[in-house]
């Protein structure tokens, strides 16, 4: 594992790639700095944070594309994968390091709400908390975009795979707007969410009769449920998406100074699942 | 030792490897033969543990590949088709990755790269980006990354493909030495190759093993091919009552050589007949006629033939198999490249330069 974080390391300060981007990410730092926090005045460093959101939007992409898709388009995965290395070793080595690298800019930007500090007050606690979960967020999108990059031979497939999917989510809690509101409606939203979730089951294992009985188990479940207790559906299907929509905790740290502990370990969980998800979509591709 | 046992790789439908079983003992270069498509690489990465099988199980020093997975791969030092190297590294960089990889210890690491790279002869390439060196020195770093550690195992996928003749020499030296310590097993599309190299040749056609033996052995269960040619200076009708005189000679061809008068003979010896050298009998025989034998050449059956006779039986007992009908174009081309071999070896340099010649052709 060691091994394969210091070579990604020093891979991407090699390739550029990691100046580029640490560069990037420090330069708007510094813009949105200059524009909010200096000319403004505005006292919160969280306030240029919010704006980064957008900015690292475009930056993490650039740097996770290559992580799994070139390694399997160049053959060096072969090297990886009949070494004596565990492919959850592997992937967390490569993850740490696009990690390493992010927190470069990150660590810098700690020297802003000082410099704010030296010209007046500052909220201390309130900008580190938001450094912090600015940080974890992005490890979020790393984390977004290294499975992507697992998924595909094309590193700029699996650039724009990852852009599209941050934008999602950063587009997420204004869609959720469009969904149904009422029982019916939730039931059904419920209905057809079980049913991709089953599809995907059916595409991994291949096996109809498990994916038939879990669609007929998920469908009765659910309508029974919808049957004795019609209000448990109200607003349902909104406040679960809602869930995923997860720029939210960030915003909480960000707009509205609240230390959402909870967000933080749900960054944290969503780091594992989407680390876990690498580690079998290589499997998987090694089985087919 | 591995053992492979009822090793099935099913492509959507297609049959990579179908019910593979063989053992391959310790200390013994083996040489995987077969043409373009047989499922040599496929077997390789299965072994290594690069891809899964669809059925069947690999052990290696008694680990098995799929529930022991760290321990096995230990024993194995794999060098696939193409080298797995990162070409924004250095020589010396991708060969200290691969020992930490490898788990080497750090106090023997330094003098262990050292020692691969004087076998691959890198010492001079070492501060070189790998994005800069031509195909035979990527092949060679590919080389002593696989051997580095010198574990039990070495897998050769195709090791001499894309190589210069001075190249493939020096290639085929290495592997010779590797294989007075180690358990080589190389993959070739190259009869010659495998046949001056290898202990023990497995053939693989379509995925299925169709022979293993040592390549002597191989050569001898085909005595009926072995034959001579000669160039005689005279008419074909005399030629032809000589050979009737002797009864070891059957199938007489007369050809015109091309030189005036100069007629090129070739014929088969009779399988009763074989072991007696009949050379002298038709020295004597000729001189008897005064006319003169300007070449006389002994052809053994090579591996080609061997190779040829088994992958051709192979396809008549899958002659409506449709997939055996797919790939019949490429072992078409296969043997005509090979046939061309036979034809010019005469000494044992020449039949390798012959065969680089051909590879090169092959290539384009």
């Amino acid at each position: 594992m060691a091994a394969i974080y210091r070579r990604e390391l020093k891979s991407y300060f090699q390739s550029m790639t990691g100046y580029v981007f640490i560069a990037f990410v420090v330069l708007f730092i510094g813009i949105y700095f200059m524009a909010y926090n200096m000319m403004s005045g505005y006292p919160y460093f969280s306030y240029t944070l919010s704006g980064m959101v957008t900015i690292i939007m475009i930056g993490i992409p650039v740097l996770t594309m290559r992580s799994f898709a070139d390694d399997r388009k160049t053959k060096t995965d072969q090297l990886l994968l009949t070494a004596p290395v565990s492919v959850g070793k592997i992937v967390v080595g490569k993850y740490l390091s696009m990690v390493t690298v992010f927190a470069v800019p990150v660590v810098l930007s700690g020297l802003c709400p000082l410099i704010i500090k030296m010209n007046g007050t500052a909220h201390l606690k309130a900008d580190y908390a938001a450094i912090l979960a600015f940080f974890l967020l992005g490890c979020v999108y790393i984390a977004i975009g290294m499975f992507i990059s697992s998924l595909t031979e094309s590193q700029i497939i699996a650039a724009v795979g990852t852009f599209g999917m941050i934008l999602l989510l950063i587009l997420w809690p204004n869609l959720v707007g469009f969904l149904p509101t009422t029982a019916l409606g939730s039931l059904i939203g419920f209905v057809l969410l079980w049913s991709i979730a089953v599809f995907i089951v059916q595409r991994v294992t291949s096996h109809n009769g498990l994916a038939f009985i879990l669609e007929a188990a998920g469908i009765i479940v659910m309508a029974g449920l919808y049957l004795i207790r019609r209000g448990l559906f109200d607003r349902a299907l909104t406040s679960v998406m809602e869930k995923v929509a997860i720029a939210g905790v960030f915003q909480n740290f960000a707009e509205h100074y609240i230390f959402d502990a909870g967000g933080l370990v749900s960054y944290i969980s969503i780091i594992f699942l989407l680390v876990f998800l690498t580690v079998q979509s290589i499997e998987k591709r090694r089985w087919s | 030792m591995i053992e492979v046992k009822n090793l099935v790789k099913d492509y959507g439908g297609h049959l990579a490897v179908d019910h593979l079983n063989f053992t391959i003992q310790d200390g013994k270069i083996y040489g995987f033969l077969g043409p373009n498509g047989a499922g040599k690489s496929t077997t390789m990465n299965i072994i290594t543990g690069y891809i899964g099988a669809t059925e069947g199980d690999v052990w290696i020093n008694g680990h098995n590949i799929l529930e022991d997975p760290e321990e096995a791969k230990k024993c194995i030092g794999y060098l696939p088709e193409l080298p797995p190297l990162y070409v924004d590294m250095t020589v010396k960089e991708q060969l200290d990755f691969a020992a930490e990889l490898k788990k080497i210890p750090k106090k023997n690491k330094e003098e262990e790269i050292l020692k691969v790279m004087k076998l691959a002869k890198l010492e001079d390439v070492s501060g070189r980006l790998i994005r800069n060196l031509s195909k035979g020195y990527r092949q060679r770093v590919g080389l002593a990354q696989a051997v580095l550690g010198f574990p039990p195992v070495i897998i050769l996928d195709e090791p001499t493909v894309g190589l210069d003749p001075k190249q493939i020499i020096e290639i085929r030296d290495t592997i010779r030495e590797l294989g007075q310590n180690h358990t080589v097993i190389l993959s070739s599309h190259i009869l010659s190759e495998v046949s001056a190299v290898c202990d023990h040749v497995l053939i693989i056609d379509r995925g299925r093993l169709i022979a293993s033996d040592s390549p002597e052995n191989l050569e001898r269960q085909m005595a009926d091919a072995s034959g001579m040619e000669l160039l005689i200076k005279g008419e074909e009708k005399q030629i032809r009552e000589i050979l009737d005189t002797l009864p070891q000679a059957a199938d007489v061809i007369v050809v015109d050589s091309g030189e005036e008068l100069v007629k090129k003979v070739t014929f088969r010896m009779n399988a009763a007949e074989e072991e007696t050298d009949i050379r002298e009998a038709i020295f004597f025989a000729f001189a008897d006629q005064r006319l003169p034998i300007l070449s006389m050449h002994v052809s053994r059956a090579s591996l080609e033939e061997v190779f040829l006779e088994l992958t051709a039986e192979a396809e008549a007992e899958s002659g409506n198999n449709k997939e055996g009908i797919q790939e019949e174009p490429e072992v078409q081309a296969e043997i005509e490249t090979e046939d061309t071999d036979t034809e010019t070896e005469d000494t044992e340099t020449e039949t390798e330069d012959t065969d680089t010649e051909t590879d090169g052709k092959e290539e384009l």
